[in-house]
């Protein structure tokens, strides 16, 4: 599984990213190929980015509360980009009752506060097509 | 001597622990040496040189001469979300309850200079902090709150002169002049750029706007605190206490700087700069930071900036604790951990304090749990004793040793962001930002690997039901907000908008000119915040980040 490239990306206003920057390394020195996009990305770039690094895998990071807007919509343009196969996870400060209805808009896995980096190193190893 | 005599005791004492170490062996990792006695401070420790009193250089023992004897902290809870009326509520509340001071809570297209109609505010209007886009919705958060007998902060940075046109503005129709008014103003870009994110403009117009609201403040709103140079988020970001100060006090150093260069006397602006710390978890750690950042920033003030008054050598602080530190497992616990923060914070000598509520790793805090943050503090007034008498852990052999170290390490960063050329320039190579990262890297894995326990996150945790009746902010407020908006630009005089946005576009184009009157003259008129940035990133441009891994 050498050679998964990896979008860690942050849609939105919210300029927290320590957890961003904190996973990015963790899942580069877990032997990913890591590309981190900065704050303050519209999702049609997160999508435009995905799309000329050729990543498998964005995981994006929010702590505003705009999760249930910003992720559906960056895996709606991943798809409308033809990256159907992209694994997309996300994290932050996401209340358990979101959870659900992201799985449904196509986040794979959404990662709350507290958990262990080495989770989504598995996560990804066990989706990633 | 007493002194040889201690040192002789010492030894001893070390060598027969040392001899049963393998017998009663000690926890792994602890920093701290084992047992702090005079030895650590020195055969030379100068009382009057490190300490002296409280209220007077350098300032160690607190900036006031009687600190929470006279009157406690100012309780300010930072509040605010969804819409203007909303908050209104929210702050009355607060104050109806014992807060003693507003702290508001702008959400992010607020904070960057966006309309909530923005594009780019799709979904963050009203999350994390209430949407403000003209003088009507200022009105509407402030009303029925006198403004000359309250001290409102705003948690404002890049479009702070915008938000502080608007509180003069609300202030001007309430029968208040502007002389009266006390409050903050975050105003700290430097940082924005370093950690926090809600940059608009590039350093220098953003460094031009700052030193315009140093001089129209220092003739105008003579109470106001115009800047509150902030290390709360450096800390967040996952510094370390040492470096939360030395970043901070550069940044104020390069402030200072710059508005000296635009012609300001020192003494005329110094005493309204005011300082953010955060309340982390490591107590006794917490309380030496807070003494040694006065001890040095009166230092930088008095050796560096030659500061005559001693107003413009006290490092007054606004501290919160830590919202970082709050663990979404367990989410009561919370209120052990930022009981403890407070402790640290008053101990420490905050002239104010902002608690966090339990439930903030999950959401924004319900009323119930915000009324506990603020009963918090109301315990450690009036029940711990710990504000009782000025400094309390001053001469403690720890506290003093820990002072010393952290005060040490912050002056050699200080030096090293000197050699660099300043603050902005070390922001600007990235080098802030990645001691910053690697401290953050560092902690996370220390947790990890089990070395650092965070109780109910890597040990005694437990399987818990997802927690209830958490805040929700509604998702209509972007749509009430567009509404607002379209009612304004309809009833308002449009000519005179356009206007007074013609005359602050030529105001940025000339370095000369105070942006200051120009903007509370657009804010009159009712211009949203959107259209007075829009013309500011006409001109100014906009800033292009510095990202590293």
């Amino acid at each position: 599984m050498a050679n998964i490239k990896v979008l860690v990306a942050k849609p939105g206003l919210d300029g927290h990213d320590r957890g961003a920057k904190v996973v990015a390394r963790a899942l580069r020195d877990a032997g990913f190929e890591v590309i981190y996009t900065g704050i303050r990305l519209t999702p049609e770039q997160i999508a435009e980015a995905a799309l000329q690094d050729d990543v498998q895998v964005v995981a994006l990071s929010l702590l505003s509360g705009a999760h249930n807007t910003l992720f559906p919509k960056v895996v709606e343009l991943l798809k409308e980009k033809g990256l159907n196969d992209v694994l997309v996870i996300g994290g932050g400060v996401i209340p358990d009752a979101d959870i659900p209805g992201l799985k449904a808009a196509g986040i794979t896995e959404v990662f709350t506060p507290g958990t262990p980096t080495s989770k989504i190193v598995e996560c990804i190893n066990a989706n990633v097509k | 001597m007493a002194f040889e005599e201690i040192k002789a005791g010492l030894e001893k004492y070390t060598a027969d622990v040392e001899a049963k170490l393998v017998k009663n062996p000690e926890r792994a990792n602890l920093v701290p040496n084992r047992l702090y006695t005079p030895i650590d401070l020195g055969e030379n420790f100068d009382y009057m040189t490190k300490l002296g009193f409280p209220g007077e250089y350098p300032y160690t023992r607190g900036v006031q001469p009687t600190m929470y004897r006279g009157r406690f902290w100012t309780m300010r809870m930072y509040a605010g979300f969804s819409t203007a009326e909303e908050s209104n509520k929210r702050y009355r509340y607060l104050l109806a309850n014992g807060g003693s001071g507003l702290s508001c809570a702008f959400d992010l297209p607020t904070q960057i200079g966006y309309d909530s109609t923005d594009p780019m505010a799709e979904g963050e209007v009203g999350k994390v902090g209430v949407a403000i886009d003209s003088l009507a919705d200022m009105e509407i958060l402030f009303d029925q709150i006198s403004l000359d007998k309250v001290s409102t902060s705003m948690t404002i940075n890049a479009p702070a002169s915008v938000l502080l046109a608007m509180y003069i503005a609300v202030a001007e129709k309430q029968g208040v002049s502007a002389d009266k008014l006390r409050g903050t103003i975050q105003n700290d870009i430097l940082k924005e750029y370093a950690a926090r994110g809600t940059y608009i403009f590039p350093p220098k117009p953003s460094m031009r706007l700052i030193t315009n609201i140093f001089e129209y403040c220092s003739k105008n709103v003579p109470l106001w605190n115009t800047i509150s140079i902030s290390g709360y988020h450096i800390r967040e970001a996952g510094s370390t206490a040492s470096q939360e100060i030395a970043f901070t006090i550069a940044d104020g150093i390069a402030y200072v700087e710059a508005a000296i260069k635009a012609g300001l006397d020192v003494d005329a602006f110094a005493g309204r700069l005011s300082f953010f710390w955060n309340a982390h978890n490591n107590v006794l750690e917490e309380v030496a930071k807070f003494r040694a950042s006065r001890r040095v920033w009166s230092k930088v003030m008095k050796e560096r900036f030659g500061a005559k008054k001693a107003k413009s050598m006290m490092l007054r602080v606004h501290t919160q604790t830590a919202g970082s530190m709050l663990t979404a497992q367990q989410p009561n616990n919370n209120i052990v951990r930022v009981a403890l923060q407070t402790a640290a914070a008053v101990m420490g000598g905050t002239q104010s304090l902002h608690t966090n509520s339990k439930d903030e790793a999950l959401a924004l805090p319900t009323t119930e749990s915000v009324t506990i943050a603020l009963r918090t503090q109301q315990i450690v007034a009036y029940e711990s004793g710990l504000a009782d008498t000025v400094d309390p852990l001053g001469g403690s052999y720890y506290v003093e040793a820990l002072t010393d170290k952290i005060e040490k390490e912050a002056w050699a960063y200080i030096e090293k962001i000197d050699e660099i050329g300043g603050a902005p320039e070390a922001i600007a190579k990235g080098y802030i930002q990645k001691e910053i990262q690697d401290s953050a890297y560092k902690w996370q894995m220390e947790i990890e690997k089990g070395d650092r326990i965070i109780v109910g996150v890597n040990k005694f945790t437990q399987e818990e039901e997802p927690p209830k009746n958490l805040l929700r902010v509604d998702g209509s407020v972007g749509k009430l907000q567009a509404e607002k908006i379209a009612a304004l630009k309809a009833r308002r005089d449009n000519a005179k908008v356009a206007e007074t946005l013609a005359a602050l576009e030529a105001g940025c184009a000339d370095e000369s000119v105070n942006l200051m009157p120009l903007i509370l003259d657009a804010v009159r008129a009712y211009a949203t915040e959107g259209e007075i940035c829009g013309v500011m990133r006409k001109v100014f441009g906009e800033y292009q980040p510095h990202t590293t891994l």
